[in-house]
C-alpha cells in the first residue's frame, strides 16, 4: 500500500546524500527529453495527425495570456477541493465509528461496500436529473468518490490498531475516551493519510470526467469544447496540465504524509 | 526470605481460576483451576511449555481478560479490569511509536491529571533508573530492543505500581543485554520490592530471578510444580555457577521437560 512512498523516500534520501546517487534523477530528466523528441519526430514526420511540443507549447502561451487556463483550473480545483473536503470530513468520523463500533460497522459497511461497486461517474446522470445542471452533481459525485475510498482506509486503520498498544493504554489506567484520542487517532493516521492520496486521486479522476459531461468550466469542459472545434493543441493542453496538476497535489499530500508519520519504522 | 504466606494475606491470590477458549463446555480449556497465592515483596517466574496458559493467566491478573471460572484477588479485592496498581510488561514492548521516550514514560501520568512539572521530575527520575537519560527526546524506532524493552519498564514504574506482570519481558533480547537487564531488574526489585511475576522461556533465567519458580503444564494449561529457590539476594554470577544454582535448576528442567502427558478429560 505504501510501497510507493517507500521508494520515494529512499530516492530522496539517496539522492542528498552523495553525487554518486545523482543518475536516477539525470536519467528521469533525459528519459523526459527522449519523450519530447520521439514526440516531436512523430508529429514532424506527420506519422500520426497531433500537434507536436511546439503547437501545444504555443497553445499554452495563448491560453495562459488570455487567461482562461487559469480560469479552467480554478473551476476545476474549486470543484474538486470543495467536493474532497467535504468527502474526507465526513469520512473520517464515519470510518472511525465504523472501526469503533460493531453496531456501527454492520450498519454501514453494507452500503459503503455497495456503492463502492458504483463507479462514480455512473451516478451523475442521477445527480443532474435530481440536483439540476450547476456545480451542486459535480461536488456532490466528487464528495462520493473521494468519501468512497477515504472511509475504507480510515476503518482499515482502526480495526487494525495493534491491540497490544490498546492493552497497554489500558493498564495505565486509561479509558475508552482516552485511549480513542491517544492511542486509535494516531496510530490510524498513516492509514488515513493513504486513504486521502487515493480520495484526491479519484476525486480528481471524477472532476475531469465529471466536466466532459456537464459542464460551463473547467479543464475538462475545455477539452469537450476542443472536441468540437478538432482543437488538438487545446486537448494536449488541458490533459498535461490535469497531470501535472494532480501530480503536484499527490507530492504535497505525500510531503505532509512524510511529516505527519515521521515516527513510524520503514522498511529499508 | 519472604517465602512463606501463612498468617498474611497474599499480595494476589489465584483461586481456581479457569478459562476456557471457545463455546461453553466444548470450548479449549487454556487454564484449569488454577490455584496460587503470591506474597507482597516476592518475586515469582513462571516458566511451562509453550500454550500451557501462562500468558493467560497473567493477561486474567492483569485485568485484560476474563475469567471462565474462579477469581483473582488483589491485595483481597477481586479484580475487574485493570488498575495502575498492576503494571505489565509486555513482551513486545508496546511502546507507542509517535511519543518519545518522555512522553511514554509520562503516558500513564497525564492520565492520572499529574501536573507537568511534577510528570517532567517523575518521568526523569525512571528515565534516569533504566539509563536513558540521553534518548528521552528519541522516537521508539531509533532505540534498541534493550532499550525499547528498558523505556517501557521506566512507563511501567511511573505510575508506581504495587505489583509488576512481566510476560517474556526479555525474550527478544540478545544473552548479554538480557543478563545485563536481569541485573538491573533484581536491583530495581530489592530496592523497591514490589512484588513480581515474570514469565519466562528460559530455565536459567527463571531460577536465577526467583524467590519461587512456578511450573505449568499443558493440556489443560495448569499448576504442575512450584520449585522454591532458597539463594540469597543479591544473585550473583558466582552464584550462577554453583552446584546450588545447578541443582535447582535441572529439577525446574526436569520438571518443564519431562511432565508425563496427560489426556484432557472431554465432557
Ligand atoms: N484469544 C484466544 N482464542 C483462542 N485460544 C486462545 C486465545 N488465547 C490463547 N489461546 C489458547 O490458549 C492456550 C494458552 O495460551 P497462552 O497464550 O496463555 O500460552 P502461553 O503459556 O503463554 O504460551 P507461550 O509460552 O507460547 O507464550 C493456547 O493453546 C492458545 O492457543
Ligand atoms: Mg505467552
Amino acid at each position: 500500500m505504501n510501497g510507493a512512498a517507500t521508494t520515494v523516500t529512499d530516492e530522496t534520501e539517496t539522492r542528498s546524500r552523495s553525487v554518486a546517487d545523482l543518475p536516477p534523477l539525470l536519467i528521469n530528466v533525459v528519459a523526459f527529453a527522449i519523450g519530447i523528441a520521439i514526440w516531436w519526430a512523430i508529429t514532424a514526420a506527420k506519422l500520426v495527425v497531433l500537434p507536436g511540443p511546439y503547437e501545444v507549447l504555443v497553445r499554452a502561451g495563448e491560453l495562459i495570456r488570455n487567461g482562461q487556463l487559469f480560469t479552467d483550473i480554478f473551476a476545476s480545483l474549486r470543484r474538486v477541493l470543495t467536493g474532497f473536503a467535504l468527502g474526507v470530513a465526513l469520512a473520517i468520523p464515519v470510518g472511525f465509528l465504523m472501526g469503533w463500533y460493531k453496531v456501527a460497522r454492520a450498519l454501514i459497511e453494507p452500503y459503503v461496500q455497495f456503492f463502492r461497486m458504483i463507479p462514480p461517474l455512473a451516478v451523475i446522470p442521477l445527480a443532474i436529473v435530481t440536483m439540476g445542471i450547476d456545480e451542486a452533481p459535480k461536488i456532490f459525485v466528487i464528495f462520493l468518490a473521494s468519501f468512497l475510498s477515504c472511509v475504507v482506509a480510515t476503518y482499515q486503520g482502526v480495526i487494525s490498531v495493534d491491540r497490544t498498544l490498546i492493552n497497554a493504554a489500558r493498564v495505565l489506567g486509561a479509558r475508552d475516551g482516552t485511549i480513542f484520542a491517544r492511542v486509535v487517532i494516531p496510530a490510524s493516521v498513516p492509514f488515513i493519510l493513504v486513504g486521502v492520496r487515493i480520495g484526491l486521486g479519484s476525486a480528481w479522476a471524477t472532476v475531469v470526467a465529471a466536466e466532459l459531461i456537464a459542464a460551463q468550466s473547467g479543464l475538462g469542459f475545455r477539452m469537450q469544447q476542443a472536441q468540437l472545434y478538432y482543437d488538438l493543441p487545446t486537448i494536449f493542453v488541458s490533459l498535461i496540465t490535469i497531470g501535472i496538476l494532480g501530480l503536484l497535489m499527490d507530492r504535497l499530500l505525500q510531503a505532509t504524509e512524510r511529516r505527519l508519520t515521521q515516527w513510524q519504522e520503514r522498511a529499508q | 526470605m519472604t517465602q512463606g504466606t501463612q498468617g498474611m494475606q497474599p499480595k494476589i491470590s489465584f483461586q481456581d481460576v479457569t478459562r476456557r477458549f471457545g463455546d461453553g463446555e466444548s470450548g479449549f480449556l487454556a487454564l484449569d483451576r488454577l490455584n496460587l497465592d503470591i506474597a507482597d515483596g516476592e518475586f515469582v517466574t513462571v516458566v511451562g511449555p509453550s500454550g500451557c496458559g501462562k500468558s493467560t493467566a497473567m493477561n486474567i491478573a492483569a485485568g485484560l481478560l476474563d475469567v471462565t471460572d474462579g477469581r483473582v484477588l488483589v491485595d483481597g479485592k477481586g479484580v475487574a479490569g485493570p488498575g495502575p496498581e498492576r503494571g505489565v510488561i509486555f513482551q513486545q514492548y508496546a511502546l507507542f511509536p509517535w511519543l518519545t521516550v518522555r512522553q511514554n514514560v509520562e503516558f500513564g501520568l497525564r492520565i492520572k491529571g499529574m501536573p507537568a512539572a511534577e510528570r517532567r521530575r517523575v518521568s526523569d527520575h525512571f528515565i534516569d533508573l533504566v539509563g536513558l537519560k540521553d534518548f528521552a527526546d528519541a522516537l521508539p524506532k531509533t532505540l534498541s530492543g534493550g532499550m525499547k524493552q528498558r523505556c517501557a519498564i521506566a512507563r511501567a514504574y511511573a505510575v508506581n505500581p504495587t505489583m509488576l506482570l512481566m510476560d517474556e519481558p526479555f525474550g527478544a533480547l540478545d544473552a548479554l543485554t538480557r543478563v545485563n537487564m536481569q541485573d538491573q531488574l533484581l536491583d530495581t526489585w530489592s530496592r523497591e520490592r514490589r512484588t513480581v511475576i515474570f514469565i519466562t522461556h528460559d530455565v536459567d533465567e527463571a531460577v536465577y530471578l526467583a524467590n519461587r519458580v512456578i511450573v505449568m503444564a499443558s493440556k489443560p494449561g495448569r499448576l504442575h510444580k512450584i520449585i522454591p529457590v532458597d539463594l540469597p539476594y543479591p544473585r550473583t554470577e558466582a552464584m550462577r555457577l554453583s552446584p546450588e544454582f545447578a541443582a535447582i535448576r535441572n529439577e525446574v528442567w526436569h520438571s518443564v521437560y519431562h511432565q508425563k502427558p496427560q489426556i484432557e478429560a472431554k465432557h
